[in-house]
């Protein structure tokens, strides 16, 4: 009996509530934009519905679970990982040119988006063994935990997750004290690396240049996402038609359910990736204010939590997911407002998808399990 | 104890300085991204404004008239006619059920319609257009049109509906076609195809349908309209008329391809008659057949089950994917080899008793039977085993592969119809290649003796064995064999034919195809098929065979049927008239024990029917 009301008591106090409030406003602003989006009541409405709470349902769970055993997990979670994305890479199934899912038999699964997790939580594992003796040679170790999965799924090709991975752990790495003057070159690299990458393309691609270090077949995935012409309308369509949508929707924006973006099939993905176009231009500049402060709230109580954690692996856990959050955001955003390239990101809480809704409920959840995580002695 | 506390306490406090850090990054970061709307919705809101307004205009596919099929003398096999349709976008339609409530009065939906609409609805989602019904009578459309208000979501269109009016007939040559699938769409895109299928909501699928699929389609026209703010079409600014796509006249004459159908009453097997002199397809059968126009709208369950779960396996295009030892119909063959590649000549005498002893082992004669002393001639005429056993050592597996290759066997014949399969011509170089273990690598010099009567490892399609029928009857000229004739362009009227001249010739000396010649001109007179062609006035050159069943690979069959089914396939190989030769065959019979009796007489009702047709004047393709 005493055992039952305790269980029952720690499933109410596992909330952070700070963090649930803003998630819940997030939440809610994200059935709201999403009824626009899908233009009333209709099965992709249902299905976020239905999705957001099963997100909060698994955060509910995750929130329970004290964070020790949460860690005892990171090496199994990430070696499966690994081991799924091999998996891909041999056996998966492709799809629109890139190989992204592994058939089970019973079910589709898709181990990139799994490692978005398993990997913070792997190098906040190995920082935490090292704690005592950190030494250079164990950021050596971490960038090859790191490098792995990064470089398994740029082959997919999927550049947009394999970035949102290589941040995740550099997060890690970063908050596990990398010196600044390794960071900043790492920083600078990885940003030309990507930026000459999307401005010399063209010549990249072509037929006669050699990749050397990659296969042809696999040269011309990653050609393909960088260049996707099946888009009959060309390849800035996407960036032109959402600049549009968030532009005229002026300061206070056209009102819910009148934008003509979004309600005359303007706004391509509208439901997913772009879904920040819908909400721009129908709730306006303060509307766009409000949902980045709301995000910034989310991510200063996760870096809140991660500043109280008590153990070396919470705080680098804590701090490396709440800066995911902020990754997601300002990509996305940047993206749909046209200032950072067209990549695959999702927006946390707003953007239709379950896969990522789930990693996101996750997420919080071990933030949560980390808010009120009060090691024993062992 | 105090030491480590301490060094945590410096750890928390370096961690806390780099939350800081990131915290900062993240407002400046944020800044930013509010600089930048801004920019969009105060600075540049005038200009993104007025370009929303203007956002008005729509591109409007136009889907092409996909090209009719005809045969060679213009009857259709594949068209299309206008039908009203009426589609529906289930997310704007409402709650279904009582849409039909209020439909079915007047326009009537009927249970398998229902079915498939609700199907579709699963897989296409609810924000697709989707067929509720085909074939709106003018009634059934007037007052829909009349009472369309009533129906949001719901819409009356007309539209082009692919139909077979052949039916069944020739089925497996037409294939058909059948909804974009996820796996249409991602070769289209590999294509760059995508784009020019907008609107467009079939393709082919099998058959002639999927081969021609580029020419049949057309490409795709668009009109751009100015929409309301509501996006209903108000006027129209551009409008790029759709090509239609080609129509294709097939090589095919549909009366004999009938009465090639109607032959195998209700046998199962295949046939493949082929002009010898053009490689013109006049008859391809895989019997049974199945009714293209079950796929069109995507098949119902019921029917795909009975079609798929059939122990006949209808849907199996048998001409090009079954793959035998054709047996006694490999001796000609054989022969010509032996004589090309002077290791017998045609007069050569051989003691038949019965069998030929080789290593050790005896090889008998089918049926047990002796024929004595006998030369190449007689050994034609009577199907001698033991004198194409003795040949074997002779000529060698390897010579014989090479001399084979050529004519077709064991490869790719390249007709213009999917899903062909190459079958096996044996050599040591194949047999290395096909075996993982050492031991099955090698090749035995035994092996050899029954692959010279057209068993053991030969495997070839009855397609194969009807081109090199054709080869051999055009001494030696390889035609390469089609079911398209020409390509008939709809808008400037151009027509293309697919083949105008010879693939290769095969350099063989005229005395030794005439000696072969001969002894199949006997084979019909008084050789194993004299039977089928008694008073035929024209003259048969043909071999009969049989093709053993030596496993059940992959069948599902019924243990009460399993008996019938282990019995021989009967075989028939043959052209005519065998100067200057018309029409050239092969026909199977599955399971009907021996060739004379069952296969030859198919044989001679198509001869009769081609060679002796009255004169006509093809009619004009449309």
């Amino acid at each position: 009996m005493k055992q039952i009301f305790k269980f029952i008591l720690r499933g109410v106090t596992a909330f952070d509530w700070p963090l649930m409030i803003v998630l819940l406003l997030l939440g809610a602003t994200g059935l709201l934009v999403m009824h626009s989006a899908v233009g009333g009541t209709d099965w992709r409405y249902a299905d976020h519905m239905r999705n957001s709470m099963i997100a909060f349902g698994v955060m509910w769970v995750v929130a329970m679970v004290p964070f020790q055993y949460i860690l005892k997990l990171a090496v199994p979670f990430y070696i499966l990982g690994v081991v799924l994305l091999f998996g891909v890479e041999f056996f998966g199934s492709t799809s629109k040119g890139a190989t992204r899912w592994l058939s089970l038999g019973f079910a589709r699964i898709q181990p990139s988006e799994m490692m978005k997790i398993a990997l913070p939580l792997m190098l906040a594992w190995y920082f935490h063994k090292r704690e005592s003796s950190l030494k250079f040679y164990d950021f050596l170790v971490a960038g090859a935990l790191l490098a792995v999965p990064f470089m398994l799924i740029v082959l997919q090709p999927d550049l947009g997750t394999a970035l949102l991975v290589f941040g995740a752990g550099f997060c890690v790495i970063y908050f596990a004290g990398l010196s600044f003057k390794l960071l900043v070159p790492i920083l600078v690299s990885v940003l030309l690396g990507i930026g000459g990458l999307l401005v010399y393309q063209d010549e990249l691609c072509q037929e006669e240049t050699d990749w050397v270090v990659l296969h042809t077949y696999q040269k011309n995935r990653v050609c393909t996402l960088l260049d996707p012409t099946n888009d009959p309308l060309g390849k800035g369509f996407h960036t032109i038609q959402s600049t549009i949508a968030v532009g005229s929707g002026g300061v206070y924006g056209k009102g819910y359910m009148s934008g003509t973006q979004t309600h005359l099939d303007f706004i391509p993905e509208r439901t997913t990736d772009f879904i920040f176009a819908v909400f721009a231009e129908e709730f306006g500049l303060y509307g766009g204010v409000t949902l980045l402060i709301l995000y910034l709230l989310l991510i200063f109580r996760g870096l809140a939590i991660a500043i109280r954690a008590p153990t070396h692996a919470s705080r680098l856990l804590a701090g490396a997911l709440s800066m995911i959050l902020f990754v997601y955001v300002f990509v996305n955003i940047g993206m749909v407002t046209g200032m950072l390239p067209v990549v695959g990101v999702p927006l946390p809480l707003l953007s239709y998808g379950g896969t990522a809704l789930l990693m996101i409920g996750i997420a919080c959840g071990i933030l949560m399990s980390i808010s009120h995580y009060l090691p024993t002695d062992d | 104890m105090f030491d480590f506390k301490q060094a945590d306490q410096q750890q928390k406090r370096r961690f806390l300085v780099r939350a800081l850090i990131a915290g900062v990054f993240a407002v400046v970061c944020f800044s930013l991204l509010g600089w930048r709307f801004w920019i969009l919705q105060v600075e540049r809101h005038e200009s993104l404004a007025a370009r929303a307004d203007n956002n008005r205009i729509a591109v409007l596919p136009i889907p092409p008239r996909r090209g009719d099929i005809v045969d060679r003398n213009g009857e259709v096999l594949a068209r299309n006619y206008l039908s009203f349709t009426l589609e529906v976008v289930p997310g704007r339609a409402g709650n279904i059920d009582e849409l039909l409530n209020r439909l079915t009065p007047v326009v009537y939906v009927s249970s398998a319609d229902q079915r498939r609409f609700k199907r579709r609805v699963n897989e296409s989602g609810k924000y697709a257009n989707i067929v509720l019904r085909n074939n709106l009578n003018e009634t059934e459309a007037a007052w829909f049109s009349a009472h369309s208000l009533r129906f949001p979501g719901v819409d009356l269109r007309a539209r082009w509906v692919r139909e077979y009016p052949q039916g069944k007939a020739a089925g497996h040559v037409v294939g058909y076609v059948g909804r974009i699938s996820e796996t249409d769409v991602t070769i289209l895109e590999e294509k760059r195809e995508l784009g020019n299928y907008r609107g467009t909501d079939i393709i082919g699928k099998k058959g002639i349908e999927k081969t021609y699929e580029a020419a049949l389609h057309g490409k795709t026209g668009f009109e751009e309209v100015e929409v309301t703010s509501r996006g209903k079409p108000v006027r129209r600014l551009r409008k790029v008329d759709p090509t239609p796509g080609s129509n294709l006249v097939l090589s095919i004459d549909m009366e004999l391809q009938r009465i090639a159908e109607a032959a195998f009453k209700d046998q199962r097997g295949a046939l493949v008659a082929i002009e010898p002199s053009t490689g013109d397809v006049l008859a391809f059968v895989s019997q049974p057949s199945y009714d293209p126009n079950l796929f069109i709208d995507g098949i119902d369950v019921e029917s795909w089950r009975r079609l798929n779960e059939s122990p006949d396996h209808p849907l199996i295009n048998r001409p090009v994917y079954g793959t035998y030892p054709i047996g006694s119909t490999y001796k000609p063959f054989v022969a010509l080899a032996a004589l090309e590649l002077n290791k017998r000549r045609a007069s050569d005498r051989i003691s038949d008793p019965g069998y030929f002893e080789f290593g050790g082992q005896r090889f008998r004669n089918a049926g047990s039977a002796a024929f004595g002393s006998i030369d190449m001639h007689q050994a034609l005429v009577v199907s001698s085993d033991t004198y194409f056993y003795s040949l074997a050592p002779e000529i060698g597996v390897n010579a014989l592969h090479d001399f084979m290759k050529p004519f077709g066997f064991g490869q790719i014949t390249g007709i213009d119809i999917e899903g062909e399969r190459r079958g096996v011509l044996p050599s040591t170089e194949w047999k290395r290649n096909a075996y993982k273990k050492r031991e099955q690598q090698r090749w035995y010099a035994g092996e050899t003796i029954s692959v010279a009567v057209g068993q053991g490892y030969n495997a070839f399609t009855l397609m194969q064995l009807a081109q090199a029928t054709a080869v051999l009857a055009n001494d030696g000229t390889y035609m390469q064999p089609h079911l398209v004739r020409a390509i008939k362009n709809t808008t400037t009227g151009e027509e293309r034919l697919t083949v105008a001249e010879a693939s290769h010739r095969i350099p063989l000396k005229p005395e030794n195809i005439q000696a072969i010649k001969r002894a199949l001109a006997e084979v019909t007179v008084s050789g194993t098929a004299r039977q089928a062609f008694a008073g035929a006035p024209y003259q048969t050159a043909g071999k009969t065979g049989t093709a053993q069943v030596y496993s059940l690979k992959g069948g599902k069959y019924q243990s009460s049927a399993i008996d019938e089914r282990l019995r021989d396939h009967a075989l028939f190989m043959a052209f005519a008239p065998v100067k200057d030769p018309k029409i050239a065959i092969a026909v199977l019979v599955e399971n009907a024990g021996w060739g004379g009796s069952v296969a030859a007489p198919i044989a001679r009702k198509v001869f009769d029917a081609w060679l002796l047709r009255a004169p006509k004047e093809p009619r004009a393709t449309q």
